[in-house]
């Protein structure tokens, strides 16, 4: 190490050859002009709050008087006295289990139907991509309920009564919901499946690979990024869905709170029964959850998703 | 590229005509499903109140259409046209706000050095797993004691603020598709990176920023949750707050108004997807994968 280099110089491997120090710490000035609102952003919008938070979570919060410090009871009473709490947990696992499986295996397919397509995929990929968008919609949450609803569509179809007055039943209806916006990830698969060289799947042919066989040793790893790119993707957002398990119980999580999804009780604890320490604790909870599967979604793959094609892009 | 070589080679057989109708009636079926919730919508907005629950039909003896008249009145004594405007006022402020800030830090992410620029981008993409919830209470209780909570900032100030990580990465993934040459060449020209930002490589930038304004516009015009704990003047609500009013209300005469406002709050959304929807799609492609 030399001394007449600073260490900014030593650490900005790839700097212009014409740059100049002056020049280049103007440059360095404009990028945190470019960057402020982000930055404050960063500051005052994320970090702060989720140190307040953290804080909150360990007192006694109404809004309108001082927290009161009461250390882990936030925390105890949640885990150990509060059935409520854990219904919740039960339900949102139970939709997040159900739900986001069922949505990709159906993206994949419709994305492999599409893929070799010749006339008229775009017209059907803009059409199965049209209810991601409606989907998320107070609207659409409410033909749902009245779709699923005593005398509705399903219950003539079906016979078998209003699924939003049944427990589980009415948690199913909102996984459905879920499901039917399968248009965003099967528009990325799509994509993904675009990429994927023909001549692979020509070789393979050649020795004699079965259309299964291509699927599952070329299609299957060849897409692998882009399918764990959705799982987390889709995870995360199912975690924490609110208006269609809020439109389906009227706010209220019922049938027996089998829809009174986590967020849906974080919003009752914190904004309804004023309750803000333990909605603050509850919400750490769930970064702490979302944390720890994204973090397992990354561990497990390690073994199954491929990153072969990184290297000549 | 990758289609049509399977196609050419002769080695491939070509695949047989009624397999490529089966595809065909296959997604048509599909569709046909998938699009029953809207035409259920749209049919029901114009059901009278007795056929609505009662009747097998989609389709309505006679078109009801006092369902709209009652939805234009409104709820809680406000106009149809207020909650409108409500909401394009939100809308609208939340796509120039993210449009602004998302495309300054996606510019310098992508084309500028400075320190700390890795952990700093990396911190970036963390924030778009970050649980909203997370942050919501504090940030709360920050727009309590600005005052704001029933104002219409704590919905537009923190688009000002690229808070939206997803769209800076979006933004930042396509403007590293962009010659570097340009900036080299405007640099030569005596421009210095305010003047290249705006004059070589926003302009360029213009496919991802429609994206993020239409994606922007629509998120928020759906998102119901933040209206929901910042918003409780009637006078303030937006179509979707409004038809919250209808969630606890279950009788089966407010059903027709209630989804002739269900369909005037998705007609935005509706005519932002027909008019942009090769914009929506790629972009919705580019933003996961790299181009």
């Amino acid at each position: 190490m030399t001394t007449t280099q600073s260490p900014t110089t030593a650490a900005d491997k790839g700097v212009h050859p014409t740059d100049r120090p002056a020049r280049r710490r103007r440059r360095e000035g404009a990028a945190w002009v470019f960057l402020s609102p982000w930055v404050l952003g960063a500051c005052v919008l994320t970090l702060l709050p989720m140190a307040v938070s953290l804080y909150l979570s360990f007192t006694d919060y109404d809004l309108f008087n001082a927290p009161n410090w009461v250390g882990l009871r936030n925390y105890t009473q949640m885990f150990t006295e509060d059935p409520r709490y854990w219904r919740s947990v039960v339900a949102t696992l139970t939709y997040v289990v159900i739900a986001v499986p069922l949505q990709l295996a159906l993206a994949l397919l419709v994305a492999l139907a599409l893929k070799n397509m010749r006339r008229g995929r775009g017209f059907y990929r803009s059409a199965f991509y049209a209810p991601s968008l409606l989907g998320a919609s107070m609207s659409i949450a409410l033909v749902w309920r009245a779709i699923f609803n005593d005398g509705g569509t399903v219950d003539n179809l079906l016979g078998a009564g209003g699924w939003v007055n049944r427990p589980g039943w009415a948690l199913l209806a909102v996984a459905l919901l879920t499901v039917w916006q399968f248009g965003a990830p099967m528009v990325i698969f799509l994509a993904g499946l675009q990429q994927i060289p023909g001549e692979l799947y020509e070789a393979a042919e050649v020795d004699g690979a079965g259309a299964w066989r291509r699927f599952l040793s070329i299609t299957v790893p060849m897409l692998s990024p882009v399918i764990f790119f959705n799982l987390v993707l889709q995870t995360i957002q199912a975690f924490q869905v609110f208006t269609p398990a809020f439109a389906i119980s009227a706010g209220k999580g019922g049938p027996a709170d089998s829809t009174l999804f986590y967020t849906l009780y974080l919003y009752d604890r914190g904004f309804v029964a004023s309750h803000m320490g333990y909605a603050s604790a509850m919400a750490w909870v769930l970064l702490l959850a979302i944390g720890a599967v994204t973090a397992i979604l990354f561990r497990t793959s390690r073994s199954w998703v491929f990153y072969a094609s990184e290297g000549d892009r | 590229m990758t289609t049509t070589t399977s196609t050419s080679t002769p080695v491939v057989r070509k695949p047989v005509a009624w397999r490529r109708v089966a595809l065909h009636v296959g997604c048509l079926a599909a569709l046909l499903v998938m699009l029953y919730p809207l035409a259920w919508l749209l049919a029901t907005s114009v059901k009278p109140a007795n056929e609505v629950i009662a009747s097998l039909d989609l389709l309505p003896s006679r078109l009801e259409w006092s369902n709209y008249e009652t939805a234009l009145d409104g709820v809680n004594d406000v106009s149809v046209g207020r909650l409108l405007g409500n909401s394009l006022l939100i809308a609208g402020g939340a796509v120039v706000g993210n449009v602004l800030s998302c495309s300054l830090a996606a510019y310098a992410f992508a084309r500028l050095r400075f320190r700390f620029r890795g952990p700093l981008f990396a911190f970036m993409i963390a924030t778009i797993m970050l649980p909203h919830h997370a942050v919501l209470i504090p940030q709360y209780i920050i727009f309590n004691q600005l005052g704001m909570v029933n104002t219409y900032w704590p919905l537009i100030l923190p688009k000002f603020l690229a808070t939206e990580a997803f769209f800076v990465f979006l933004i930042v993934q396509f403007m590293r598709g962009l010659p570097r040459e340009l900036e080299e060449a405007a640099r030569i020209d005596g421009c210095g990176p305010f003047r290249s930002f705006f004059l070589v490589i926003l302009p360029l930038t213009r496919p991802a920023l429609i994206t993020t304004a239409i994606f922007t516009f629509i998120w928020t015009w759906n998102d119901f949750f933040t209206q929901l704990i910042y918003l409780f003047s009637p006078e303030k609500f937006t179509l979707t707050l409004a038809l919250r009013s209808f969630v606890d209300a279950s009788s089966t005469s407010a059903f027709g108004p209630m989804f002739a406002m269900s369909v005037i709050a998705l007609l935005p959304i509706v005519l932002f997807f027909l008019a942009f929807q090769r914009f929506l799609v790629e972009g919705m492609a580019n933003s996961g994968i790299k181009g």
